[in-house]
């Protein structure tokens, strides 16, 4: 700790940050541009300029930018220095000479980081009265807007999106006041990422095409802290509602999980709340045609669902509530996992491993730590993209280490990267095809699945010799002995896998990450095991390993059970459709809960519209194991209702997760995640809506002039109204930061206990999965036995961040980007079998159609099989496949929207 | 007892003849409606949602109006042209809660909406008070005649490109090796 003097007073600071983020952490106002948390200092802009004294006599002092200067013991600064003032009221009104005078006409006004610096720097009036210079904007892809007259030249959009999220496509161009920041020609921004620069540019050069288009100000939205459902990272996320639609997310700081940062689809996937198609009211099929259905009607049939002979279909999309209400409702034993049967053997490897001791499930910040990391057969951008993000942050640990070496500051961005060059902490990725990741990887084979398998285990076994060896193949012996090397020298080394493809995978993983437990003194190994959906460790962990979907459907068709629950599940994506279309009809009667219709409520008796993530409260678990808690954001539409609200008696979800605690094993810390009971004054909530909400006495004013009450919320400790005590209280229930003199995101340093730090009073979520299982031993390497015929492949399922998940594919910005089913093949395969780049194939067994897309990146023998929005079900296919070229050639959206580095040929037909 | 009787029929004459005696005085009462008031051009009375001197609307659906409103009784949703133009979808005013205060005026950065001298806003139904953008829109520029927001703003809209706004210099060509 070190003691400088601000202004007279004395305070403590960390000597290894810079003076702007130590003022920032004391909670003092300073204004800065280019700084950023996560992207350190490169003095650009100028705007953070402060008067540094030599000691107590010099009265003149100097001026020194706040961010690039260490706060040294003994420093003595003044913000409110007369001189230090009117140098950054002059900075700002150079800076703004070119803006363009449309605040009213954007998007990111009473939200702008730039609105709120001018006025803290107290610039008013415009002097300048020479020409401004403008600039003409760019088609950035339908996710992202471009504005390039607002620019201010800050350089944050090109440090986030090249050097922070390995973009390639946005840059700096010309020169002086002429400084252009965009793609080389007009095009899609290809970054799985791109939607974060909307957060980060300080003003609104870039902002959030989508939201745009329904668009309301930031104090108009009503919002609460929300979790996002896209994948299992469960990145924290703030919904905003305005007049009864899901306008927009953005990010909400969780310094565990997801930072600052969210991807593409986590911003962009919220959509399918506000689809038109989706399931309002409970209807009964009666002739094939639905027939609505009253209260009692309603009740009388969920009745006679708590009858023997009544199976439960759980759902890795649903929450933890609604998995529990259906299991206590049919009962432990008729409760059957709602994910594939491939997927629930694996999944029963990861809940075996995530009680294991000697392992551990880093959150995302700790990826960010591990120096070096292995990726076995996972897309990882793909699956669980925010992961990726972190993996490029982990790559630059070297360059600290190196940075440290020298003695120049982790924060001084530009040094540290000057310093470093292309060294990187090292990164590996073996896997079927080439990934997104692959220009930060020191290391990258490519090779079919089982060799990628068998590599595992004879890096485990090059690491440690008590684990099992797998292959005698001698191909790859230098880069596996290279790994093997990397992994043993690291102080935090990372293994991560998936259950994309299958269970080998993951205990080939396992067995590394085993190995390098045995072989060295390290306690614990970074054992990161992705699995594909929001809530797939929560419904893995209620379902038992003898349940698997397989086995209910079986029952349905032996007629063993007669009535099926089906929960917010589409089942022909979870198994075969003839399996489930024999099950479905045998059953009796068939009722399903859900959100959007799919082909699994096209054949059911009864259908129960159930409420989407922003209608309700709950709680999720990620791939680690951690449980949040993610608020009701927005009322529901006509008579949709949490899933188990329909199923049980409950009256309040509290009571759910107290029942999910004492009666399910694994569960017992969840009640952790509920806000502590009445933490605030005189029962009063928490407002959902800002202290500027506008537009109360008029917005329902067309359809009757008397305002309706405020509706009650009994369920959380939030209210829907602008009263109450303001979340600025308790960062527990902060949704979007507001503080005053803050009106943009940069506001959330306020909320931490320091810059980078946890939220003040704020919940990360808990760990659920205790670690007390000291027996574990390695997995045997199983010797593969499918072999491919002539013309088969060998078949990987390929993941898209825009339309693999089921949901966030309903949204209208993600079917902007989304690509048909495709078949991604190596240039020797398609011309073996006459297929050219966007051409229609058939695949076996069901002959179904999909775009052929040829990439050199893909191993010869390997197909990589998309499924594109569900007209494909990955339960169809298994092993081995054959492609052939289909006599139709016309696709809906073809391939056009694929951004992958390794196209065969440029030009596609689509 | 003699001096009260006098007193008080005094009074009642004086009284008498106060009365008969304005019969022959001007009338200070106004006989509204036949005769109708002077207002004051800032009178604040009826809000207005005015056009920009080349006929468009000039509410850009910024929502400045909406907030300022002490009793939240303006409402509204932006939208846009394809040319990029912003303007407002629906813009309610709910009158029966408006205290005709001003302060939307003062917010408004385009002076698109304008409180006017007309005070004459009663209704039987109060429904019949709630105001919607046709409602509100007139056809002429109302007080401020002259002020043009898109002349003024960077944003390029139909038929003004960029460059061609107040004081703005030809877009830069970003491939020019030009100082």
């Amino acid at each position: 700790m070190a003691k400088i003097v601000i202004d007279g007073v004395e305070h403590e600071v960390n000597p290894d940050n810079n003076l702007l983020q130590e003022c920032l952490s004391l909670g003092l106002d300073l204004p800065y541009f280019c700084w950023h948390p996560s992207m350190g200092s490169v003095g650009a802009c100028r705007q953070c300029a402060v008067m540094q004294y030599r000691d107590a006599d010099d009265k003149v002092g100097m001026l020194v930018m706040a961010c690039m200067t260490p706060a040294t013991d003994g420093a003595i600064i003044s913000i409110e220095d007369k001189g230090a003032k009117s140098f950054r009221s002059d900075v700002i009104e150079s800076l703004m000479i070119s803006h363009p005078h449309d605040c009213p006409v954007c998007e990111e006004g009473g939200e702008c980081h730039l609105q709120d610096m001018t006025l803290m720097s107290g610039h008013n009036y415009r002097r300048y009265d020479k020409k401004k210079r403008t600039h003409r904007n760019q088609y950035l892809g339908p996710l992202i807007n471009h504005e390039m007259n607002r620019c201010i030249t800050c350089y944050r959009c090109v440090r986030y999106y090249g050097d922070y999220a390995g973009g390639t496509d946005l840059s700096a161009q010309a020169s002086h006041h002429h400084v252009y920041f965009g793609r080389h020609e007009e095009g899609v921004l290809e970054s799985e990422f791109s939607g974060n620069l909307v957060e980060v540019c300080p003003t609104g050069v870039f902002t959030d095409k989508a939201f745009s288009e329904n668009y309301s100000r930031k104090w108009d939205l009503q919002t609460a802290p929300s979790v996002c459902v896209g994948c299992s990272v469960g990145c924290n996320t703030a919904p905003g509602e305005r007049y009864g639609s899901l306008r927009r997310t953005v990010n909400r700081y969780n310094s565990e999980v997801n930072g600052y940062f969210l991807c593409d689809r986590g911003r962009f996937g919220f959509d399918f709340v506000n689809n038109r198609d989706r399931l309002l009211e409970p209807v009964q099929r009666v002739d094939n045609t639905g027939e609505l259905l009253a209260d009692d009607q309603v009740k009388a049939l969920i009745k006679e669902f708590t009858t023997d002979g009544t199976i439960g279909i759980g759902s890795p999309r649903a929450s933890n509530e609604s998995n529990f209400a259906l299991r206590a409702m049919v009962g432990e034993e008729n409760f059957y996992a709602g994910y594939s049967d491939v997927e629930h053997e694996s999944m029963i490897v990861i809940l075996d491993l995530a009680s294991d001791t000697a392992f551990h499930s880093p959150s995302v910040r700790e990826i960010e730590r591990a120096d070096a990391v292995l990726i076995l057969g996972e897309d990882v951008t793909n699956v669980a993209p925010r992961i990726a993000l972190a993996l490029r942050q982990s790559v630059r640990n070297q360059a600290k280490d190196l940075a440290d070496q020298s003695r120049i500051p982790q924060w001084q961005d530009a040094a540290v990267r000057e310093l470093a060059q292309h060294e990187r902490s090292p990164l590996s990725i073996i896997s079927p095809a080439v990934s997104r990741l692959d220009d930060v990887a020191c290391d990258r084979v490519i090779e079919a699945l089982p060799v990628v398998v068998a590599m595992g285990h004879q890096i485990a076994n090059k690491i440690s010799t008590s684990a099992p060896n797998a292959s005698s193949s001698t191909e790859h012996d230098e880069v596996i002995e290279k790994i093997a090397e990397q992994l043993k020298a690291a102080k935090r080394p990372l293994i991560i896998a998936g259950n994309s493809n299958g269970s080998e995978v993951i205990k080939a993983a396992a067995n590394i990450a085993r190995a390098l437990h045995d072989g060295s003194d390290k306690s614990v190994i970074d054992l990161c095991l992705l699995v594909p959906e929001v809530n797939s460790m929560g419904m893995g962990l209620m379902a038992g390993a003898a349940n698997p979907l397989g086995a209910g459907l079986e029952k349905l068709q032996s007629g063993e059970a007669k009535r099926v629950i089906v929960l917010e599940n589409d089942l022909y994506r979870r198994a075969a459709k003839a399996t489930v279309d024999a099950a479905l009809t045998a059953a009796a009667k068939v009722l399903v809960l859900d959100q959007l219709p799919t082909a699994t409520t096209g054949n059911a008796d009864v259908i129960l519209p159930a409420t989407a993530f922003s209608e309700h409260e709950a709680t999720y678990i990620n791939y680690e194991g951690r449980a949040q808690l993610s608020f009701q954001v927005h009322q529901s539409q006509k008579q949709a209702q949490p899933s188990w609200r329909w199923l049980c008696d409950a009256e309040h979800i509290d009571d759910l997760v107290e029942r999910c605690s004492n009666e399910l094993s694994g569960f017992a810390r969840l009640r952790e995640v509920l806000p502590a009971e009445n933490p605030f004054i005189a029962g009063m909530k928490v407002p959902r809506q800002s202290h500027r909400y506008s537009g109360r006495t008029a917005m329902n004013a067309n359809v009757d002039v008397h305002e309706p009450k405020q509706m009650e919320d009994k369920e959380s400790v939030m209210s829907f109204s602008m009263e109450g005590i303001p979340s600025q209280k308790d960062a527990s229930v902060l949704a979007s930061s507001w503080a005053p003199k803050w009106n943009s995101n940069q506001s959330i340093s306020k909320f931490q206990d320091e810059v980078n730090g946890e939220l003040k009073q704020g919940h990360v979520g808990c760990l659920l999965i205790e670690r007390k299982d000291s027996s574990g031993s390695y997995f045997e390497a199983a010797p593969d036995s499918t072999e491919p015929s002539a013309n088969q492949l060998r078949l990987v399922f390929s993941y898209q961040i825009f339309g693999s998940d089921e949901l966030s594919a309903r949204a209208k910005p993600i079917q902007a980007r989304m690509t048909d089913a495709y078949i991604g093949l190596s240039p020797a395969d398609a011309k073996a079998r006459d297929l050219r780049q966007g051409d229609v194939a058939t695949i076996s067994p069901l002959g179904s159609l999909v775009v052929v897309c040829i990439r050199t990146g893909i191993k010869a023998g390997t197909a990589l099989l998309h499924c594109g929005d569900g007209n494909i079900s990955p339960a169809d296919f298994s092993g081995l496949i054959e492609v052939e070229k289909s006599a139709t050639q016309t696709t809906s959206r073809g391939i056009g929207n694929l951004i992958v580095s390794d196209f065969h040929e440029k030009e596609i037909n689509s | 007892m003699l001096t009260l009787i006098k007193d008080t029929l005094t009074s009642q004459v004086v009284t008498l003849w106060r009365v008969f005696s304005h019969l022959w005085v001007k009338a200070d009462t106004v006989e509204y409606p036949d005769v109708q008031p002077y207002m004051f051009p800032r009178w604040r009375g009826r809000i207005i949602l005015s056009r920009d001197p080349d006929g468009e609307e000039r509410c850009v659906a910024c929502n400045l109006c909406a907030v300022a409103c002490p009793v939240d009784c303006i409402a509204l949703q932006k939208t846009e042209d394809e040319e990029g133009r912003w303007y407002p979808e629906f813009f309610r005013i709910n009158f029966s809660r408006c205290i005709m205060c001003g302060f939307c005026e003062e917010a408004c950065p385009t002076n698109a909406i304008q409180l006017t001298p007309d005070f004459e806003m009663a209704e039987y139904k109060r429904q019949d008070m709630v105001w919607e953008k046709e409602d509100l829109l007139i056809d002429g520029t109302g007080k401020y005649h002259d002020y043009n927001f898109y002349s003024v703003a960077g944003k390029k809209i139909a038929g003004k490109d960029k460059g061609e706004a107040l004081n703005e210099a030809v877009p830069v060509n970003v491939r020019s090796l030009l100082p």
